[in-house]
């Protein structure tokens, strides 16, 4: 006889999402720095910001209010419309 | 499976294992020579004699239209079911039957049986064979020669341990436990954020080891700790050990038989063991929370398994934990709590709540660093040696957990980084102040432990506050 399980899982199927193309370039292009507020995150960011400011890129700071949950949705969205690019920083 | 038709006429279902089925046989005999009849017999194709018998032993018939009780006679007319009469009773069958003088010696009335088809040892198979169960999951379904142990192993829906194999038979015994309906959302469990139904908490339940009356508790734990105050996506994520521990308050902890007393933290009651265990299988399964992947603690700890204890709330000094944060006196309620593993206070020689809640305060202070405040909450579980002296001298929950807050008041001297000449600590600003160890509602104080022993335990939480979980308390449906 053949035994059937009930699957205990959500089902959900995640497909695999294609990735934007990398940037050619950075030049005229606005990069998102993401800090997910773990302490020295600035510190991190900040030198990364002058290191993408020489490269000719714009520059947008971004804070999560707090590392231990997921960025809000508004966040998320507001990042996703205003950059070509994000980099988000994990300290300690 | 759809309904077998039925043929028109009279239909009988019957079984030989019913007094009364061997009482009408020979009626069923003199109607098979009189009029157009068909007898369905549960258990022997040879009963009754002198009749045109149909095998109904795979219930198929029985259980489609719905007979409750052996003999039942049906008038059938193109394929539909137009009267029926259940039981022995000479004026219904007559009259069901249109003919007369039928079994002239036997009583005017004798009830039936119980038909097979709703024998409770067998209900269950049926629906299932039937494909009568609200179940919408999906169906894995094993190879021939896969050992269903080991499949749920690698499947990945094991917490380690050994799971107990949900087939739809158990799941829909272990929806028996709930008035809620299989398809109602519970939650949104993380870190997936996928939608959670009541079936999916039962699948999981059986898996942990449930019985049915324990899913209550296991949905309320579910709901509970995907809140936004509980935060189960830090808790998970977070590095530190801790886990969702589950606090049991009401009547319920008798009803389903858990264990407050000895060994309450330990093995070997199944109430407790399981259902912190079906808690964290729905966080691993539905939510998708797994270690190594969202799940990325250092060490862990036993709430990452299962952590589920009642309170003693009968031999306890003080009202339930669950009254003194705000719930229904007598109400049955989870409260859960961000915990790691409990860690032993001995003191054998204080005798006044005085020198026990000094006791208490510097053991508390090291809860996860002692030069660290104003971060972590601490569950303190005392046991009932220590809370006799408690309720001897009259001190109430609150007068014990406000003399804790007066004792951990802390000079910043001693928490500032190199004091002590350890670098971990406070910045150098504090030194001139005074700082508490917790926040004002950062000591839970729950009455538990077996009656032997002056001992009581800590169980140190994580971030406390908005930034990391706050205990949540939430009543025990149906």
């Amino acid at each position: 006889m053949t035994r059937v399980l009930i699957d205990p899982t959500s089902e959900l199927n995640p497909t695999a999402r294609e990735r934007l193309p990398r940037l050619a370039s950075l030049d005229g292009r606005t990069v998102g720095l993401l800090d997910i507020s773990k302490p020295r995150g600035d510190l991190f960011l900040d030198r990364l910001e002058q290191r993408l400011r020489e490269r000719g890129a714009e520059v947008k700071r971004f804070k999560k209010p707090t590392f231990t949950k997921p960025a809000p949705v508004d966040l998320r969205q507001q990042i996703a419309t205003s950059c070509d690019a994000v980099i988000e920083a994990l300290a300690d | 499976m759809t309904a077998p038709p039925l043929p028109d006429g009279i239909v009988a279902f019957v079984k030989r294992e019913c007094p009364t089925c061997e009482l009408v046989a020979p009626v069923l005999a003199d109607l098979t020579a009189r009029t157009q009849i068909c007898v369905y017999s549960q258990d022997d194709p040879s009963f009754p004699a002198g009749a045109e018998v149909v095998d109904d032993a795979g219930l198929a018939a029985s259980w489609h239209y719905r007979i409750e009780a052996v003999p039942t006679l049906l008038r059938v007319e193109g394929g539909v079911e137009k009267e029926r009469a259940v039981g022995w009773h000479r004026g219904e069958w007559e009259e069901l039957c249109r003919v007369s003088g039928l079994g002239p010696d036997l009583p005017e009335t004798r009830p039936g049986c119980g038909s097979l088809s709703v024998d409770p040892d067998r209900a269950l198979e049926l629906a299932v064979r039937f494909g009568a169960t609200p179940l919408r999951s999906r169906r894995v379904e094993l190879a021939s020669r896969e050992d269903e142990f080991e499949a749920m192993f690698a499947r990945g829906w094991s917490d380690g341990l050994p799971l107990v194999p949900p087939t739809e038979e158990r799941v829909v015994a272990m929806l028996e436990g709930t008035t809620r309906a299989p398809d109602e959302l519970v939650a949104v469990v993380p870190p997936d954020l996928a939608p959670c139904t009541v079936e999916k908490v039962a699948v999981n339940a059986v898996m942990a080891g449930c019985l049915p009356e324990f899913l209550p508790v296991v949905l309320a734990a579910v709901e509970a700790v995907c809140t936004d105050e509980f935060n189960m996506h830090g808790l998970l994520a977070t590095t530190m050990p801790s886990g969702p521990v589950i606090v049991v308050n009401g009547p319920v902890r008798r009803a389903i038989g858990m264990n407050s007393g000895k060994n309450v933290f330990g093995q070997g009651n199944r109430a407790n063991s399981t259902i912190g265990r079906a808690l964290q299988l729905v966080v691993r399964n539905v939510g998708g929370g797994r270690p190594g992947d969202v799940d990325r603690a250092a060490h862990g700890g036993p709430a990452k398994l299962s952590f589920c204890f009642a309170e003693d709330e009968e031999g306890s000094p003080w009202e339930p934990l669950s009254a003194s944060l705000g719930a229904a006196a007598g109400a049955s309620t989870v409260t859960l709590f961000p915990g790691e593993g409990p860690r032993n206070v001995v003191d054998q020689l204080s005798r006044d709540p005085e020198s026990l809640a000094r006791s208490f305060a510097v053991n508390l202070r090291s809860v996860h660093h002692p030069k660290l405040v104003m971060a972590f909450d601490a569950m303190l579980a005392v046991g009932p040696e220590h809370g006799r002296i408690f309720r001897e001298a009259g001190w109430s929950r609150e007068r014990l957990t406000g003399r804790l807050h007066e004792l951990l008041q802390i000079p910043g001297s001693q928490l500032v980084r190199g004091a002590d000449g350890i670098a971990e600590g406070l910045p150098e600003q504090v030194r001139d102040a005074t700082l508490p160890k917790f926040r004002p509602d950062g000591i839970l104080v729950v009455h538990c432990g077996g009656g032997a022993g002056l001992f009581s335990c800590i169980i140190a939480g994580w971030v406390g506050s908005g930034v990391g979980s706050q205990p949540v308390v939430r009543e025990i449906g149906t």
